[in-house]
C-alpha cells in the first residue's frame, strides 16, 4: 500500500518572540507513514511531536521540504479542506475541542462544515457514535461526561468526516486509567476494523507497545524507528533520550544486568510473565 | 456557590410547548411581550394570564421553577410598586405626612407588578422549554435576512452557542481556582466591598488566561474539523414549521388583535 503521509526534508521553525531567535524545530526531517498502519510517536517534551502532528493536516505549513498527505501537498490551499477532511486530529484536552453542548450536535459539527446533507449527517453521526460506543449518550451534555467519554466523543467527531488517517496528540494524557483504556481500544478498533491509518502521539509506553510501529523522536530528529520489539530493546538509547521503557522491559533489563538471560523483547505482560516463569523453572532445575 | 445559576436553564420534555419550533416560540414570546404592554384593564390582563397559564400547564414545567426565576427580581418589583403607589396623582384614598395613596396609584402599581411578573414568567417559559442550541438555531434562522445587510448572523449564533457550551466548563474552572486560592490562604469573605473586589483579582486573572488558552485550542480544533465560516454549512437538525407552529402563531396574533380591540374599549 502507498503512503498516507510522506514528510520530505521538512524544515520548520516557530517565529521568534520578543527579540529571541526563532526556534528551529525540524531541519531536514524525513518520515513516511504507510497507509493502514498504526504508528506510535514517542518523545520528550519539546521534541517536535505535536509540531509534526500539526504539519500533517496543514495547521502548520513547512518552511522547506514538503509534507504530502495521500498525494496532496499541504501547501496547496485549494485542497485545504480535503486535506483536513482526510487527516482528522484529536487533541489532548477533550474540553477544548468539543464545540456544541449536545453530544450528537458536536459530532455533527464537521459534516455540517463540509456541507453534507442532513440525512447523511444523521447517518454518519449515528455510525460514528456507535463505533466509539457513545450512542446511548447522544443527547447528553458533554460537560456531564467523564474525560474518557468526552475524548471518545471527540474521536467520533473526527470519524464523522470519514477520514483516512487520524492523528491523536496525547489523547490520553488527561484521562484516568479506565478512560485511557477505553480510548486506546477505540483507536485500535478504528485501525483494525475500519482500516484508518492511526498516528498516536503518546507518553505512555504501554500504549506505544500496542502499535505496529514506534517512532522515537528527539530534538526534531528521529532517534529510532521500528516495531515495538525493535525499539524497546534499545533500552540505553531510550534512556539517554530521557524516555522510559515499558515496565515489562524494565524488569527484564534489570534482571539481565543481574546476570539473567531473559529475552528483552518480551513486551506484553503475558510474554514477560512466561519468560520469568521459564527462567524460574530453569533456576529450580 | 456558582452552581445555582439559572440563566438559560433548560428543562427537557416532550410536550407540545417543547415541540414547537424555536422560531415560533421566539416570535410568540415577542408578540406576547408586545401584547402585554398594550393591556389596559382586567379583561385584557385576564386574557393574557389565561394564555400564560395554559402554556405553563401544557409545558408541564413546575410553577415552583418559574417562581424561583422571579426571586431575584423581587427588589425591582417592590420598588416599582412603591414608586407607583405613592407618586401617581389622582383621587386620594389615604394620606399621612407627605405620603398619599391614590386610587390610580393602587391600580398602576397592581398592573405594573402583574405585567413585570407575567413578562418574566413568559420569557422564562421560553428558555425553560427550548434548548439553548434550538434557541440559537432559531435566532440564526430568524435573523438570516439580515445577512443581506452583511450582518454577521452565523458568526453571532456560533459565538452564542460556544459561549453556552463553555459556561459550565468555566464555572467548574472558577470553582477550582477559588478552592486553589483559598488553600493558599486567600480571603474572599471578610473586609469591605473594595477589599472583596480586590480579592477577586487572583480569581479573574487565571480564569482569563485559561479562557484565552482554551479559545486558542478550540479554534485549532475547529479548523481541524473543517470549519470555514457559515458558507455552505448544513445542519443536522433542520428547522421545519408544522401545523402546530402556524396555530401557535395565529393564536398569538389573535391575542394581540383582541387586546388592541379591548384597549379601544379601555377594558
Amino acid at each position: 500500500m502507498g503512503n498516507a503521509i510522506s514528510v520530505q526534508e521538512l524544515r520548520f521553525s516557530y517565529p521568534s518572540q520578543s527579540g529571541e531567535p526563532p526556534v528551529l524545530v525540524f531541519d531536514g526531517l524525513n518520515v513516511n507513514i504507510e497507509e493502514g498502519s498504526f504508528v506510535a510517536v514517542l518523545g520528550h517534551n519539546g521534541c517536535g511531536k505535536s509540531t509534526l502532528a500539526k504539519q500533517c493536516n496543514a495547521i502548520l505549513l513547512p518552511e522547506g521540504g514538503s509534507v504530502q498527505v495521500f498525494g496532496m501537498d499541504t501547501r496547496d490551499e485549494a485542497q485545504l479542506l480535503e486535506i483536513r477532511r482526510t487527516v482528522g486530529m484529536v487533541f489532548q484536552n477533550p474540553d477544548n475541542q468539543l464545540v456544541a453542548n449536545v453530544v450528537e450536535e458536536d459530532v455533527a459539527f464537521a459534516p455540517e462544515n463540509l456541507g453534507v446533507p442532513s440525512e447523511e449527517i444523521r447517518r454518519r453521526v449515528d455510525d460514528a457514535l456507535k463505533t466509539v460506543g457513545m450512542y446511548d449518550y447522544r443527547t447528553h451534555a458533554p460537560h456531564l461526561l467523564s474525560g474518557g467519554q468526552k475524548q471518545r466523543v471527540a474521536i467520533a467527531g473526527v470519524i464523522a468526516m470519514q477520514p483516512r488517517c487520524i492523528v491523536l496528540d496525547e489523547p490520553t494524557a488527561m484521562l484516568d486509567p479506565i478512560g485511557r483504556e477505553d480510548v486506546i481500544r477505540t483507536i485500535e478498533k478504528l485501525n483494525r476494523e475500519n482500516g484508518i491509518t492511526v498516528i498516536l502521539i503518546t507518553h505512555h509506553m504501554t500504549e506505544a507497545v500496542r502499535a505496529d510501529r514506534v517512532i522515537v523522536m528527539s530534538e526534531g530528529r528521529i532517534l529510532t524507528d521500528g516495531t515495538p520489539k525493535e525499539v524497546f530493546t534499545q533500552v540505553e538509547l531510550l534512556k539517554s533520550a530521557g524516555l522510559d521503557v515499558p515496565a515489562t522491559t524494565q524488569i527484564i533489563y534489570e534482571l539481565n544486568r543481574a546476570d539473567f538471560d531473559l529475552p528483552l523483547d518480551a513486551l506484553s505482560t503475558e510474554e514477560c510473565a512466561q519468560a520469568l516463569y521459564d527462567a524460574l523453572k530453569e533456576v529450580k532445575a | 456557590m456558582l452552581k445555582d445559576v439559572t440563566l438559560g436553564q433548560y428543562f427537557p420534555g416532550n410536550t407540545i410547548v417543547h415541540r414547537l419550533d424555536p422560531r415560533t416560540k421566539l416570535l410568540m414570546t415577542l408578540l406576547y411581550i408586545v401584547t402585554l404592554f398594550l393591556c389596559k384593564w382586567f379583561v385584557s390582563y385576564g386574557l393574557m394570564l389565561a394564555f400564560l397559564i395554559t402554556a405553563i400547564v401544557l409545558s408541564k414545567i413546575r410553577p415552583k421553577a418559574l417562581f424561583k426565576g422571579l426571586k431575584p427580581l423581587i427588589i425591582i418589583i417592590v420598588f416599582t410598586a412603591v414608586i407607583n403607589l405613592f407618586y401617581t396623582d389622582g383621587r386620594v384614598l389615604a394620606q399621612f405626612w407627605i405620603f398619599k395613596i391614590t386610587a390610580e396609584g393602587v391600580r398602576n402599581a397592581f398592573f405594573l407588578v402583574l405585567r413585570i411578573m407575567m413578562l418574566v414568567t413568559g420569557t422564562f417559559l421560553l428558555t425553560y422549554t427550548t434548548s439553548p442550541i434550538a434557541l440559537t438555531d432559531g435566532l440564526e434562522s430568524l435573523l438570516s435576512p439580515l445577512k443581506k445587510l452583511r450582518f454577521p448572523v452565523h458568526e453571532l449564533a456560533m459565538m452564542m452557542s460556544i459561549a453556552l457550551r463553555f459556561i459550565p466548563t468555566l464555572i467548574e474552572e472558577t470553582d477550582k481556582i477559588i478552592s486553589a486560592q483559598k488553600a493558599r490562604g486567600a480571603d474572599f469573605e471578610t473586609g469591605n466591598i473594595f477589599r472583596r473586589a480586590k480579592a477577586l483579582i487572583p480569581i479573574l486573572v487565571p480564569l482569563f488566561v485559561s479562557a484565552f488558552r482554551r479559545a486558542d485550542e478550540l479554534a485549532t480544533a475547529m479548523e481541524c474539523r473543517c470549519y470555514h465560516g457559515g458558507e455552505g454549512r448544513t445542519k443536522l437538525k433542520q428547522l421545519k414549521y408544522h401545523t402546530r407552529d402556524i396555530l401557535g402563531l395565529l393564536l398569538a396574533l389573535c391575542l394581540l388583535a383582541g387586546v388592541i380591540v379591548l384597549r379601544y374599549f379601555a377594558l
